[in-house]
């Protein structure tokens, strides 16, 4: 009885190919792929030319020599000093800004009280994500320029505080790694089963060792992949340093304390170097201004492989 | 009692996890008060007329700069009209293109992108996103102002314009083409996000009724991802109001108004946003006047970032019943 009554299935085959579209959604189709391939080539073309200016312009002792005054592109010399600036911040920005970041998530995944606080930490967060970093730059200064700050800098010939050093700049800096630490460190509590805490608590575990022996080593892989974010965000930003780090040629240090007096100090990174060895800066140095974009784009790339391979990782751990 | 040790040290735990965490709250407050109390100055001299049109902005700015010693006889008069204006001009043509072309390309991964094409694709528009904004600077002014300036603006353009703007080929066309690419990225990943979350049974049920696959993404999945194109084009608004290092290498860099009645030479015209007025102008914060003329762009930049995190929060408010948190 259903047998008879039941539809006969059609085969239509090549029914529905672009080719029997109307003209317009065809239209629309290629578009789409247009602009696809397009993104492709874009980013091809800018890999190849700076790979090919690269590789014309960086070699050993431009990397490991230090800028100097001169007055051609063959005698102002490398940008080692950049780059080591370029490490010490995003290194100084990204210790600020894990704990910060992950304590925040933390707060707010699993206490999360009073409601009201959590929703208006959140927003913050989000706040300071959408703010300009020539905007924090430039509080930064104002901030760091208070007389109660100067432990962080140094006080300049007429007694005033500069609010310029690596100390400065990376903190301002780590409000940049901030929401992106933030953001994955919550995605990756989230991600973790309530059972997982429960069974946490059954054993008789208190809430902050489930936390601290349960929750961070779970939620690793996301806390990595948010600092790494955050470390290419922090190598790669130009206005803060340009404003905060004083964008000097050496690394000019402060006092005679070990580490804290290049902390305390100024200096410059491979960012403010391109910029100022562009057209736009000072220095005009195109080939210096390539090699050192090179080598930073490089260092970018690297961090976001990083994160590709902590992905994937993490997800077969998931899975 | 180890007990209520224990207990207390709970409590403990979690006030300073909550005390740390409303650091960024009192950072927030503390931003906001410090950048306007400097610019009050600035604003409370010029009035509304802060914003408004008159005279040339980088004469305005080097007065300022040259303000006399007594404190009494400070410059502030400053019309931003044009600087204004270059920002708007900035984020809303690129914006506008950005949503465009993001959309498409997110349609694109989605659903044409056969796997092995997304399997590049997606790498790409994360490699674009991570490139910083002073590489795009530097192939600006190095390659594509260059090049702009000696092939596509012809000697008679330079010549009608002469009195009144130089076009060296740093211009608003060059500017608006590098911060479109800057911020397609990031507008691609939340879109994607969103039309991915995009039930498969709504897709299912239009297909069923005889759409095409472009009609479906088109009516159904583009339709219901619209929260989501909105919450991107706010995100990348922001990223583009506060574009300042980029900016400031291709946009030229003079405080001009390019008009549209100029036909084509209006993409041609050079011009320069707050942002960028921030970053050539950082080694003058020291002299007072100025200093807080310059505070006074970073409190509009500020408060227009506020307000753009405010409308990207309402524009995602929609997307939480799809399960999408951006």
């Amino acid at each position: 009885m259903s047998t008879s009554t039941q539809p006969k299935v059609v085969h239509r085959r090549g029914k529905d190919t672009v080719k029997s579209w109307p003209l317009p959604d065809r239209i629309a189709y290629f578009s789409c792929w247009a602009v696809g391939i397009g993104l492709c080539l874009v980013a091809a073309g800018l890999i190849l030319f700076m790979l090919n200016k690269g590789l014309q312009y960086v070699s050993l002792d431009l990397i490991f020599s230090n800028p100097a005054v001169g007055s051609d592109q063959s005698q102002t010399g490398g940008f080692l000093a950049p780059l080591l600036g370029t490490v010490i911040l995003t290194l100084v920005g990204t210790i600020i800004a894990i704990p910060l970041g992950v304590a925040t998530a933390i707060w707010i995944v699993e206490y999360g009280r009073p409601t009201r606080l959590a929703r208006a930490v959140e927003s913050g967060i989000e706040v300071v994500a959408g703010t300009p970093s020539i905007v924090l730059g430039i509080f930064g200064l104002l901030l760091f320029s208070n007389g109660i700050f100067s432990f962080m800098s140094f006080r300049a010939l007429g007694g005033a505080v500069a609010g310029r050093s690596f100390l400065t700049a990376g903190a301002m800096m780590s409000l940049i790694a901030l929401p992106l630490i933030f953001t994955s460190t919550r995605e990756a509590l989230q991600q973790v089963p309530a059972q997982v805490r429960e069974a946490s608590y059954a054993l008789g575990k208190t809430k902050w060792s489930t936390i601290r022996k349960v929750l961070i080593p779970t939620a690793r892989p996301g806390i990595l992949t948010g600092t790494a974010l955050g470390m290419g965000r922090i190598a790669g930003d130009t206005a803060i340093v340009v404003i905060l780090l004083g964008a000097t040629m050496q690394i000019e240090k402060v006092g005679s304390a070990p580490i804290v007096s290049t902390l305390r100090g100024t200096g410059s990174t491979l960012t403010s170097y391109v910029y100022n060895n562009s057209p736009a800066g000072e220095g005009n140095a195109p080939q210096k201004a390539y090699a050192a974009a090179f080598v930073l784009l490089l260092l970018v790339l690297a961090l976001n492989f990083g994160i590709d391979i902590l992905s994937r990782r993490s997800k077969k751990e998931i899975v | 009692m180890p007990q209520s040790s224990a207990a207390r040290s709970e409590r403990r735990a979690e006030r300073s996890l909550g005390a740390l965490s409303s650091l960024v709250l009192v950072l927030i407050t503390a931003m906001c008060l410090f950048v306007l109390l400097k610019a009050w100055p600035s604003f409370s001299h010029n009035g509304p007329m802060w914003f408004g049109w008159g005279g040339n902005v980088d004469d305005q700015l080097a007065a300022i700069f040259n303000s006399p010693a007594n404190p009494a006889k400070w410059d502030y008069t400053i019309r931003t009209w044009p600087i204004l204006y270059a920002t708007a001009l900035l984020t809303i043509v690129s914006v506008a293109i950005g949503i465009v072309v993001s959309t498409l390309a997110a349609v694109f991964i989605v659903e044409f992108a056969p796997p092995s094409v997304k399997r590049v694709v997606s790498p790409v528009v994360r490699l674009l996103a991570a490139v910083p904004s002073v590489i795009y600077g530097l192939i600006g002014i190095l390659v594509l102002v260059p090049f702009v300036g000696n092939h596509l603006i012809g000697d008679g353009r330079k010549n009608s314009v002469t009195f009144v703007v130089q076009l060296s080929g740093a211009s608003l066309g060059v500017a608006v083409v590098i911060l479109t690419l800057m911020i397609t990225p990031i507008m691609i990943a939340i879109i994607a996000d969103a039309l991915r979350a995009v039930p498969n049974g709504w897709k299912e049920g239009a297909l069923a009724l005889g759409a095409n696959r472009w009609r479906v993404m088109w009516t159904v999945v583009v339709r219901s991802a619209r929260p989501a194109i909105i919450a991107a084009a706010v995100i990348a608004a922001a990223r583009a109001i506060g574009e300042g290092i980029m900016l400031a290498m291709v946009s030229g860099s003079v405080g001009f108004a390019p008009n549209p009645l100029d036909g084509i030479t209006f993409v041609f015209e050079p011009l320069r946003p707050y942002a960028a007025t921030i970053v050539d102008n950082a080694e003058g914060l020291s002299v007072k006047p100025f200093g807080q003329t310059i505070y006074a762009m970073a409190a509009v930049l500020l408060f227009a970032s506020l307000m753009l995190s405010l409308g990207g929060t309402l524009a995602k408010r929609p997307l939480r019943k799809y399960g999408v948190r951006l």
